[in-house]
């Protein structure tokens, strides 16, 4: 039982540490830091996703309702500063951009993002927010390391600005660095403070439960250990009989 | 009070007279060898996560919407709007791969003290078809919430039956009711998994404990408690190495429970994905025949068996062999008590030889779920560089598939042909705690 404990929270850990693979070939990830206990980070990237994002992007599972609850903000709050589309408050986020016309203008219609950081992670959408480069080849004009050939133009140029590739020695496609060429309305730690909030709102949008798991969650931990320790005085007491 | 129980407990045994024998057969008067160790929880376990899967299932089944169009809106719908849906779901998702570590734990355990031999081989028989059951049921469980990994892995698992001569593809039509997984698979698959395999699991898991029930416990020192010595405190009857399953083992595994509800409330509350290992992330976007996957994979519980697929070349241009390697690799399992002649049971005191090789099949199995998972197409560039990933991964595989059989090719070996040294069994169990 000594060993037990130990080496199953080490087998735990190695687990978690050694995820399958999911994550496509491409340049190594940064690390978003998302916390979704952070609730004015999760208003700024509130603040963000609805000046920036959802004129193209819904998030069909998220209501207006539950995520001012969740993060913080007042009905008022909602429908006067975030909700640009007449939306009732109860209605999920739906993006005004009509998905056939979208298709026809970008080849292919803009992704719903309610679940964007479940599936890609929140690094992956962090990097991506982060590695949008001019592409003088591409019909948009932009391209992005992480997502090659990304259809969606990067709507946040005017905070970052404009980044250009650096190509790597000899070669016409294989991105070696990204400079930002043509500085935008925030410094770049700005920027990666903003792009930080805004992949913290989708990664709460992605699974608004994970506050309440972490709310009730410890409580539930502390229930069973004293559970279990009462358990074990139980069970010592009627096993007096058998030694 | 008590007189009002005493009066509805007359009141039934004058209706039923054979119910509370029944009772005491089963809990006050089975007696069990006293010597369990830790490795003997996990038989309870898995009662407890059957219980919690149905139980779960049940909730999940009132606002699921078994439907191609609608299947993943409800499963995002438990999470977000029914109460406490999130809760619900991970406490079936998390259970379902929970049931597989303890199902896992506790067939090795059988392994280890000889749990399978005579006279139990009708227990690990019937232990087998439930693990079958399971395996079934958690693969059309998978498919329920039709995320993209859900569509892909079902088409990947159904075309397997595709490699059969012959009747292949007709086969794999029958099975989805369609040319690709659709609504027609969605539906049957829904009715299976919610009622035709848990009946079947309820089934077996009572003959599973009728049976152990008929012969008695095997223990850690392999040592049958029936052929002892006679008489203990409560009977003079019932073996002396022998303790009343109720209250002595009731109370020991609430322990176990114990402990096994702080792992699994730690997963379910904090990290309900496992980092992609029980909830993938593929799954969060929805079916669709359009976009395949990075990779196709199983879940962790499937891994070692899809890896010998994929590990078994095709050859005589057929691809069924590793098919049937796969199935074979399931079907040994079954042959246990026939395939280990030795006649010592528990690893105690069993040969050398025994310790190494079952020590190099759990790692050729966990080798396999490696290689199933995808997680040796990550590490061998990670550790070697730029090497051929396909050669390499082949061969890890394809050893640890030989070492896989190997073990039952050298476990009968050894066994009829009597080279174990084994050490001599005390005539007693032995107490360490």
């Amino acid at each position: 039982m000594k060993q037990f404990l130990p080496s199953l929270a080490l087998a735990l850990g190695l687990l978690i540490g050694a995820a399958p693979a999911h994550a496509e070939s491409g340049p190594a990830l940064l690390s978003s830091g998302a916390n979704v206990n952070d609730q004015a980070s999760l208003q700024r990237g509130a603040k963000l996703f609805f000046n920036y994002c959802v004129g193209c992007h819904s998030l069909k599972y998220m209501r207006y309702s539950r995520m001012a609850a969740d993060i913080g903000l007042s009905e008022q709050d909602v429908m006067q500063n975030l909700n640009f589309t007449g939306a009732r408050f109860d209605d999920p986020v739906i993006s005004h951009m009509p998905p056939a016309l979208a298709t026809h203008w970008f080849g292919k219609a803009p992704p719903d993002l309610s679940l964007e950081v479940s599936a890609r992670g929140a690094d992956w959408v962090y990097t991506y927010l982060n590695s949008f480069y001019l592409d003088p080849h591409s019909p948009i004009g932009w391209n992005n390391t992480v997502l090659p050939n990304a259809a969606m133009p990067f709507p946040l140029s005017e905070l970052q600005g404009m980044q250009t590739a650096v190509m790597k020695p000899g070669s016409q496609d294989e991105v070696e660095k990204l400079t930002l060429t043509h500085p935008g309305s925030m410094t770049p730690a700005q920027f990666q403070q903003a792009t930080r909030d805004l992949t913290n709102f989708l990664d709460y949008v992605s699974e608004p439960a994970a506050l309440q798991r972490h709310k009730y969650g410890i409580w539930v931990l502390l229930f069973l250990v004293v559970f279990t320790m009462l358990a074990y005085l139980l069970k010592k007491e009627y096993w007096k009989d058998v030694h | 009070m008590s007189n009002v129980l005493t009066r509805l407990g007359d009141w039934v045994t004058e209706r039923a007279p054979n119910m509370m024998p029944a009772y005491r057969k089963h809990m006050t008067e089975y007696y069990a060898p006293k010597n369990f160790n830790l490795w003997y929880y996990f038989g309870s376990l898995a009662f407890l996560v059957l219980i919690n899967q149905i139980v779960t299932g049940i909730f999940l089944t009132m606002n699921y919407n078994p439907s191609a169009a609608g299947a993943f809106d409800s499963v995002q719908y438990i999470m977000r709007d029914v109460e406490w849906g999130w809760l619900i779901r991970y406490m079936h998702s998390t259970g379902a791969s929970l049931f597989f570590v303890v199902v896992f734990l506790h067939m090795f355990r059988g392994i280890m003290y000889g749990s399978y031999k005579k006279p139990r081989e009708l227990v690990w028989l019937l232990g087998m078809l439930i693990y079958l059951a399971l395996m079934a049921e958690a693969f059309m469980g998978y498919v329920l919430p039709w995320g993209n990994m859900s569509f892909w892995g079902a088409k990947v698992i159904i075309s397997l039956f595709g490699t059969i001569p012959v009747i292949g593809n007709g086969l794999v039509e029958w099975i989805m009711g369609d040319f690709l997984p659709g609504d027609a698979t969605l539906n049957r698959f829904f009715a299976l998994h919610v009622i035709a395999l848990p009946l079947v699991l309820l089934l077996l898991v009572v003959l599973h404990l009728a049976a152990l029930h008929e012969v008695g416990s095997n223990n850690p020192d392999g040592v049958e408690i029936k052929k002892g010595p006679k008489g203990n405190r409560w009977s003079a009857l019932a073996p002396a190495d022998g303790i009343p399953f109720h209250p002595y083992y009731t109370v020991k595994d609430i322990v176990g429970v114990g402990f096994f509800l702080l792992i699994a409330a730690f997963i379910i509350f904090f990290a309900p994905t496992l980092g992609g290992w029980f909830l993938e992330h593929d799954n969060s976007i929805m079916a669709n025949n359009l976009v395949t996957p990075a990779e196709i994979k199983p879940v962790w519980y499937f891994t070692p068996f899809y890896a010998i697929v994929r590990m078994i070349p095709s050859f005589l241009g057929s691809a069924v062999w590793g098919v049937l390697a796969m199935f074979g690799a399931i079907a040994v399992l079954f042959l246990f008590p026939w395939l280990d002649r030795g006649k010592v049971k528990s690893i105690r005191y069993r040969g050398t030889g025994f310790k190494v090789a079952l020590a190099v099949f759990v790692l050729a199995f966990i080798g396999l779920g490696a290689v199933g998972a995808g997680v040796t197409a990550e590490v061998i560039p990670e550790w070697f560089g730029n090497v051929d990933l396909t050669t390499w991964e082949n061969l890890f595989g394809r050893v640890m598939t030989a070492l896989y059989f190997g073990f039952f090719a050298f476990l009968w070996a050894y066994t009829y042909f009597g080279w174990e040294k084994t050490k001599p069994v005390p005539d007693r169990v032995t107490m360490h705690d």
